[in-house]
């Protein structure tokens, strides 16, 4: 890795980095201000999630949960969360090398005194600590927002410990897998198309799992892997589950590696 | 010394070529100049000898070391003009410029700050906001600015007004004098014959010619103009005259050979008009392929 590179990667993404970070802590506090009222109404509340369809319940990962509980309430919320983190994640990683050659500084890059591997190392090293920043802020915004509407509930540390968790995993998988998608594709133009592609193509493939009876293509998609309604409910991650995640997450990184250092670096179109 | 040294170097982009078989040697303290119309492989050969690409066949060595394995090493040393000029968005130059300095030990900024003044380069405009001919400025600094003892410049003039070329010319030769390898390609022969010692022809992929300078402009065609009240039939019957054809009031063709001689014969004329001129590359290309 170079000191350099990665100082630079990162002072570019300083301002994304906000920006995602105020979203995801903004998105938290609107929904959790409704919390009280809710946890206030809950007789009602359950009769009226009796009426949705169920589907309709289970798109939005809250068909088994309590949403007068406020960890099941936040588990609902917490699927928004996730969305922005795999827009974020999948834009860094769709960008990460696409960017630069449809902005010509590849070769401004590549023609320094630096090996490949040295020059993607440190801009996903750059790209994975914007990506923590945001979980930074979550980690210390959540607890406080979630102890400040939680309507007199105990909440479950282990519970919302293993939630906020999960978020460097799940934005790994987008991360490198939106790396090794960019290098493996003929020639990304639009880094952001791409991203919102593979971020709600996930969540869609989650949202409508079981539509298509016993295939179980949802299995690839971290929101299902890290599905926090289940986390709620079993208290514990679904390691089998998790696990394929991340070696999804680790194959992507490993042919994003072995592409970057032999290609050929494409001329100005 | 040979500073590069290309053995069979060979580049397909899948079917497509890029270059055949160029072996080349350009020796340490030339000004080598790579001309050939565009396509021909010139940026292919240039992006090779940076790793950017990999060849398909054949290797390439610079500094004695081969341009893969010992890619970063080499470049540590290698300055490098792109033909396209590139942009970090939302960057200022001075900060482009400053992260390309960090790449090198030591101090560059009074080198820096030295470039831009001679190329009258706006330190704080975002690099968005130039023109095309001010972005190839930040390109001409970022390429000098550590010092490199081979320069590759792809097409380096093209967008200059001619007078920042000109600044360039003279920043090209003082490098040399100080002992840099300069390796020039372009498609005009005007600005190669003026600075080069010599030069590699290429086309259609291939090296057709590698020549010193001065024996290039011997063998160079000049294509003459001539008009005059009556010019006899057979006036410009001389050796070294070809491709003669009647013009609106006057003759034109092109000339091999001594400028005496055809000066002489133009001058017993009673003449209305003459130019002569260097013909375009493809008039020089012409000449390869009789």
């Amino acid at each position: 890795m170079s000191p350099n590179i990665y100082r630079f990667e990162l002072r570019m993404k300083r301002r994304s980095a906000v920006i995602w970070s105020l979203a995801a802590v903004g998105v938290t506090l609107l929904y959790m201000v409704f919390f009280p009222t809710f946890a206030n109404q809950a007789a009602l509340l359950r009769e009226l999630m009796t009426r949705f369809p169920r589907e309709f319940l289970e798109a939005f990962g809250i068909s088994r949960v309590d949403m007068s509980a406020v960890l099941g309430f936040y588990s609902f919320l917490f699927l928004f969360v996730q969305l922005l983190m795999a827009v974020q994640a999948s834009l860094y990683g769709f960008g990460l090398v696409s960017v630069e050659e449809a902005e010509m500084t590849a070769d401004f890059l590549l023609t320094r005194p630096v090996t490949r591997a040295q020059a993607l190392t440190s801009k996903l090293l750059a790209a994975a600590t914007a990506l923590l920043l945001t979980d930074l802020a979550l980690w210390l915004a959540t607890p406080l927002i979630l102890h400040a509407f939680r309507h007199g509930q105990t909440i479950d540390v282990r519970t919302l410990g293993l939630m906020l968790a999960s978020l460097p995993p799940f934005q790994a998988f987008f991360l490198f897998v939106g790396v090794a998608v960019s290098l493996l594709a003929p020639r990304v133009r639009n880094a952001t198309s791409y991203a919102l592609g593979l971020a709600f193509g996930m969540y869609l493939l989650a949202a409508f799992s079981g539509m298509a009876g016993d295939v179980k293509l949802e299995w690839i998609t971290p929101f299902k892997q890290f599905d926090a309604q289940s986390i709620v409910l079993d208290r514990t991650w679904d390691l089998p589950l998790a696990s394929l995640g991340l070696s999804i997450a680790l194959i992507a990184l490993v042919v994003s590696y072995w592409r970057y250092l032999h290609r050929d670096i494409p001329a100005a179109a | 010394m040979n500073i590069i040294e290309t053995d069979q170097l060979t580049k397909y982009y899948g079917k497509a070529r890029g270059i055949i078989d160029v072996s080349l040697q350009v020796e340490e303290g030339e000004i080598f100049g790579f001309i050939g119309p565009n396509g021909a492989g010139k940026s292919t050969t240039i992006r090779l000898l940076l790793g950017l690409i990999f060849p398909t066949r054949g290797s390439a060595r610079i500094f004695g070391k081969d341009v893969i394995r010992d890619g970063p090493e080499i470049r540590q040393h290698i300055g490098y003009l792109p033909s396209e000029v590139f942009y970090y968005q939302g960057m200022k130059v001075i900060d482009l410029l400053k992260y390309a300095a960090s790449f090198y030990p030591g101090d560059h900024s009074q080198r820096l700050y030295e470039l831009a003044e001679i190329m009258e380069l706006d330190l704080d405009r975002r690099i968005e906001d130039l023109s095309y001919g001010n972005r190839k400025k930040v390109g001409i600094v970022q390429g000098l600015l550590h010092q490199p003892k081979l320069l590759l410049l792809d097409e380096p003039t093209l967008g200059l007004d001619p007078l920042m070329q000109r600044r360039f010319f003279d920043l090209i030769r003082e490098e040399n004098a100080r002992g840099v390898t300069i390796f020039f390609s372009s498609h005009i022969l005007g600005e190669v014959q003026r600075l080069c010692n010599r030069v590699g022809i290429i086309k259609e992929g291939r090296i057709i010619e590698v020549s010193d300078i001065r024996t290039l402009q011997k063998n160079n065609y000049k294509r003459i103009y001539v008009a005059a009240r009556a010019i006899p039939p057979d006036h410009f019957d001389l050796p070294g005259v070809s491709h003669l054809e009647a013009v609106d009031g006057g003759v034109q063709f092109f000339y091999k050979g001594e400028v005496d001689a055809i000066v002489a014969r133009i001058s017993a004329l009673d003449l209305v008009d003459v130019t002569v001129e260097e013909p375009a590359l493809e008039e020089i290309f012409m000449h390869y392929y009789e």
